[in-house]
């Protein structure tokens, strides 16, 4: 498997009225083609100022990451990124927003009729069809974040970037559009890094999960490799001791190595 | 007490019982009947008076006040007298003697023609004026200090310079309401580009959309709203200048026309002009208010 991404020596200082402030240090990471990995970690550790790297929203203060041998100088369309609080357009009904990027990346190729056409079938896949037309406020929290995820596949992205995608939503939606990304990605082949604070999630979706150590100065601490046969279906996992095993580790990690005084 | 009361129902209904059903039946059936249109209805009456019978009191304390100052102060025509006035004012109000001499419509439409086209140019300056000041902070500082000297002055000092440099009355008007219309133009529009939300931004960086995309799809709707505050703002200012600034310059107008019904001493015209402006005021406020809700998102 060749990588798609690669982290070399990446660090992240920001100045603030208080000095210099250094949020991520000493940042190794490759990424391979198919591959799904969570970054994970208590809050301040800096996994979303990583996933603004990869994005491209912001660059490193040092190292460098390239993707797909070249570097990331910006954020660009072969990177979809999934923000955590949807960020759909108001203005633009559901069909519109996901057109937007549809456009951006066929339009110069592709006629309209094919335009359209991507457009239905992402949203399909994630089953918003019924939604369409409809615009964002007129649908629910989990309804709008599927647009979010169907807007970032409908570009085929080389990586796909998911900032804590779930978080604002209530536990039994989570579930649901977990299983549903799960069925997205292995229809897909997606290859994906996602920023997480949910043990279970991490355990379900990914191949490796990233630990990073608490900031100031986070850094990588420990990587897990799930080995756990796809697809994988949430109720046999919950009887897996297998699951239990790595959804241990990553406690253990948590919550014994990296105990952060509330 | 609701147990005994059930209590008295309860026994005589175990004792006779097909002689109580029979009277028990049409006792309580009309009642629910009876209940559920009567109160609705009588809601929904109770309802739109609580709309209707505060502003109601309003007025009627308005014209009040305004009846005894009339008859202590003997000089200012009373609510009768007015109202006879205005019957016969609005009984031909386009008629036309002369260019001094107009029926009180054309002098309202001519006002609101000048608050248009003042209104206009400062809509075609001020707005892209506001994006750049948003966009750019240099430019934001770099106007900052002009925009914080001109906006107090009176729009009315600008007067003798619109009629120094046009040398006409009419444009010289124009130009003032050009000039209290431009402040709130920019600024609102200036704050709303500031205020568009980074997630839209980053979502735009993300996509990799051009300039002219950024600014159809995410600019300019999200600071549509901002923009028609704006609006609504300088309207409702350049309503308020134009009667001063009408009554400088003379010609037709609604401003024109309160000085000149007062060199003819007819105050009850002067207070029937104060109504209309109000009235005028009024709708424009409302017509933008509604324009403003058709382009206002619900982002959450």
């Amino acid at each position: 498997m060749k990588p798609i991404v690669k982290i070399e020596n990446v660090g992240q200082t920001f100045s603030t009225k208080s000095g210099k402030f250094t949020a991520l240090r000493d940042i190794d990471l490759d990424v391979s083609e198919g591959e799904v990995v969570t970054l994970i970690g208590h809050s301040g550790c800096g996994k979303s100022t990583l996933l603004n790297l990869i994005a491209g929203l912001t660059l490193p203060t040092s190292g460098v990451l390239l993707c797909d041998g070249r570097e990331i100088a910006g954020p660009g369309p072969e990177r979809a990124v999934v923000f955590q609080n949807h960020s759909l357009l108001p203005w633009m009904t559901c069909f519109e927003n996901v057109m937007l990027g549809v456009e951006r990346v066929f339009g110069r190729k592709e006629g309209v009729p094919k335009l359209k056409a991507r457009v239905a079938a992402a949203l399909d896949m994630v089953h918003m069809d019924h939604a369409m037309h409809k615009y964002p406020h007129e649908i629910s929290g989990g309804m709008k974040q599927r647009i979010g995820i169907a807007r970032a596949f409908a570009m085929e992205p080389r990586l796909l970037l998911m900032d804590e995608p779930f978080g604002a939503l209530d536990a039994l939606t989570r579930a649901a559009l977990q299983d549903e990304l799960n069925g997205v990605m292995a229809k897909t082949g997606a290859t994906v890094v996602m920023v997480t604070h949910d043990v279970d999630e991490a355990v379900l979706l990914s191949d490796r999960i990233v630990m990073m150590t608490n900031g100031p100065a986070a850094t990588i601490g420990e990587i897990v490799e799930v080995k756990l046969e796809r697809p994988r279906d949430r109720l046999e996992l919950a009887h897996d001791t297998r699951f239990a095993d790595y959804r241990a580790a990553v406690f253990e990690f948590l919550y014994r190595k990296q105990l952060k005084a509330a | 007490m609701s147990a005994i009361a059930l209590k008295l129902v309860e026994a005589p209904v175990k004792v006779e019982p097909v002689p109580v059903k029979a009277a028990a039946v049409p006792a309580p059936a009309p009642e629910p009947a009876l209940v559920e249109p009567a109160t609705r209805p009588g809601e929904r009456l109770r309802e739109v008076l609580r709309v209707v019978i505060p502003p109601l009191f309003g007025v009627a304390l308005l014209i009040g006040i305004w009846a005894l100052v009339a008859i202590k102060s003997g000089n200012i025509p009373g609510p009768d007298k007015t109202w006879v006035a205005a019957v016969k004012l609005f009984a031909d109000p386009f008629y036309q003697n002369g260019p001094n001499d107009q029926g009180i419509g054309w002098n309202v439409l001519s006002s609101l023609q000048r608050v248009g086209i003042g209104f206009g140019f400062a809509a075609l300056v001020g707005i892209p004026m506001g994006f750049l000041l948003g966009r750019f902070a240099f430019m934001n500082r770099m106007f900052e200090p002009i925009i914080s000297l001109l906006r107090p002055v009176s729009p009315l000092a600008w007067l003798p310079i619109g009629l120094l440099v046009f040398q006409k009355a009419d444009p010289a008007a124009t130009w003032t309401i050009f000039i209290c219309s431009i402040w709130p133009m920019i600024l609102n529009t200036a704050q709303g580009v500031q205020r568009v939300p980074q997630d839209y931004l980053n979502v735009a960086r993300v996509l990799g959309l051009s300039e002219a995309k950024v600014i159809t799809k995410i600019l300019f709707p999200a600071v549509l709203p901002y923009m028609l505050t704006g609006i609504r703002l300088s309207i409702g200012t350049a309503w308020l200048v134009i009667v001063a600034a009408e009554m400088l310059t003379g010609g037709v107008g609604i401003g024109f026309w309160v000085w000149d019904e007062w060199n003819n001493l007819k105050v009850e015209h002067i207070v029937i002009a104060i109504f209309v402006i109000g009235i005028v005021g009024l709708v424009l406020e409302t017509l933008l208010l509604m324009i403003a809700k058709r382009f206002t998102y619900e982002s959450r």
